[in-house]
């Protein structure tokens, strides 16, 4: 058994005791949103022909990537602030011959893990209400998780260093709902007004939403901006990979004193 | 104790935190098997000291060696051979006693039967086995500290370090945790601790250093330390609400040495009884008279003209 592995191991005890709680907020909201503004939203949207595919269809996928990122944000913020904070969990970890980066690695790795069934589970409802157009589907979740620890490894850098509890709820509003509003969940980009489309770019869930889109409706169907796959892969992979560093350098000074 | 293997060796070493120096050129040595004390006020600079030791705190300057191994580059295998009990609890709350050692164990490679054979022993060991299947967070602080010091013994570490085991206990819990302390002891175990506790120090350490200020002041065994710099006894003398210091004059010669603190004055001498009765042959009549062993608390007052532990 690898330290990462360990530590994944220890968050895993935790989440046996708590995992009724989140079922509610990581998988029932997400089918809240596709059964209603689905079906209902979508009636409208269809029969207005705007666009090239069921509204369904578009956003199931939107909200499977989104998924990812709604975990990511709560698995990192709180639980890694109160870790150096409250229960101090993080010293005591520090006091084994755990690395850093062992730490690090293996709380992500839990959080993977989680999105990677809340997605899982989210594709099988999206499969009666014709949501799901290709095989492809099954990478799904797995973007979903690549687009989770997009935002999750930078959060993990912030809430190692945020002071109070009103930050993250800051990050939460200013943050997370945007991002939901403007990444394509809900609607294409290309509705947005022209200043805010390269925002979009910018954010990591725009491109998971497309990675999503693309998989489960498969490559040659009517979506997206025609970006490379690879390009979004490496664009969330320098996400991840830089906010894990980023991380990883602020654990280590918030444990080295 | 000289010749034996240092297992923990430090030469001038110095922590700063920006401007501040909290520990400030100290050389320590413990041997194999010994009960090693930090003595010291809060502020001290003890609990960086063993943060360096515990190898979670760079040294800013001079040597640390642990178990024959450099800190900074062997910080992993160091840990893995040592248990750490720190200051703060920083169990999980939610999780069980049980589960809180099991995993904690599993950061060590160690297997999940083996992990849970030895949390069984442990949770026995400092007798918290009832207790075994119950969340952490309702358990009383005792309770916590001793569920924490278990999960410092989760890997059967060569070096234990305490800092400060019992602050914040009660009178029974401090006791049972002496106790189980002293077992791991005699089963041979190296304890490092730190505590403000004269009384702790006096029970549980081979050897110590009295720290101040960031620098060690004195170093020896409770009782070496005792003989060097107090008397065999102490009188304590009380005189109602008056000021003292009207008094020391009039106690002048008696004793080897006077101190006066806020609400007593401290008459050091071979024999308490010579000396309380050479008060009274002054004409002086004190509201309380009290003749103790001198302890480690008077060595502090002695060496730094401060107490250990603030009055009030």
């Amino acid at each position: 058994m690898t330290r990462p592995g360990a530590v994944l191991e220890y968050h895993l005890a935790g989440y046996r005791r708590v995992w009724r709680g989140t079922v509610f907020s990581s998988f029932l909201m997400p089918v809240l949103f596709f059964l209603g503004m689905g079906l209902a939203v979508g009636e409208y949207v269809d029969r207005g022909g705007g666009l090239d595919l069921p509204y369904q269809q578009f956003i199931g996928s939107g909200l499977l990537a989104f998924t990812g990122v709604q975990i990511a944000m709560m698995e990192s913020s709180y639980s890694v602030m109160g870790g150096f904070k409250w229960q101090r969990i993080y010293y005591g970890m520090a006091a084994a011959p755990l690395r850093v980066g062992d730490m690090v690695a293996g709380q992500l790795g839990y959080i993977g893990l989680r999105i990677a069934i809340a997605a899982g589970a989210f594709l099988v409802v999206m499969v009666p209400f014709g949501a799901v157009g290709s095989g492809w589907a099954v990478l799904a979740p797995l973007v979903a998780v690549l687009v989770g620890l997009a935002v999750a490894a930078p959060m993990f850098a912030f809430a190692a260093t945020v002071q109070s509890v009103n930050m993250l709820a800051v990050l939460f509003r200013f943050a997370l709902l945007p991002m939901m509003l403007f990444s394509g969940v809900f609607f294409p980009v290309s509705q947005l007004p022209a200043g805010l489309e390269p925002v979009a770019y910018a954010l990591p869930l725009w491109h998971g939403v497309e990675l999503c889109r693309t998989a489960v409706l498969g490559p040659d169907a009517p979506i997206g901006s025609g970006w490379p796959v690879p390009a979004h892969l490496g664009y969330l992979g320098l996400w991840a990979a830089g906010g894990f560093l980023l991380a990883v350098a602020r654990f280590r000074n918030r444990l080295a004193v | 104790m000289a010749g034996g293997e240092a297992l923990i060796r430090a030469r001038g070493l110095v922590k700063r935190f920006g401007e501040f120096t909290a520990v400030d050129g100290i050389d320590v040595d413990v041997q194999r098997g010994e009960a090693f004390g930090f003595l010291g006020p809060n502020g001290a600079g003890k609990s960086s000291t063993m943060r360096m030791i515990g190898c979670v705190s760079p040294p800013t300057g001079g040597e640390l060696t642990i178990l024959g191994m450099d800190p900074h580059r062997d910080g992993p295998a160091i840990r893995a051979r040592m248990g750490v009990c720190p200051q703060e609890d920083n169990l999980d709350l939610d999780l069980t006693a049980r589960e809180n050692l099991t995993t904690y164990a599993r950061y060590f490679g160690i297997s999940r039967a083996t992990a849970r054979r030895r949390a069984a022993e442990l949770l026995e060991f400092v007798q918290l086995a009832e207790r075994a299947g119950s969340r952490v967070e309702p358990l009383s602080g005792g309770m916590k500290r001793r569920l924490t010091i278990a999960r410092s013994l989760v890997n059967e570490p060569e070096i234990v370090l305490l800092d400060e085991p019992t602050t914040g206990l009660d009178p029974q819990a401090r006791h049972l945790v002496w106790e189980r302390l002293f077992r791991l002891k005699q089963q041979g175990t190296t304890l490092v601790l730190t505590t403000h506790y004269m009384d702790e120090a006096e029970q549980l350490c081979d050897r110590l250093v009295v720290m101040d200020g960031g620098r060690i002041v004195a170093e020896g065994s409770p009782r070496t330390l005792i003989e060097r710099y107090a008397t065999r006894e102490v009188v304590e003398l009380r005189f109602g609400g008056a000021g003292l210091e009207p008094f020391a004059g009039k106690l002048a010669g008696i004793g080897e040495r006077i101190e006066v603190l806020p609400d007593r004055i401290l008459l050091y001498a071979g024999s308490g009884d010579a000396a309380a009765a050479a008060v009274y042959a002054r004409g002086l009549s004190p509201s309380g008279v009290l003749v103790r062993r001198a302890s480690l608390e008077d060595v502090f007052l002695h060496l730094t003209g401060r107490q250990l532990v603030e009055a009030g």
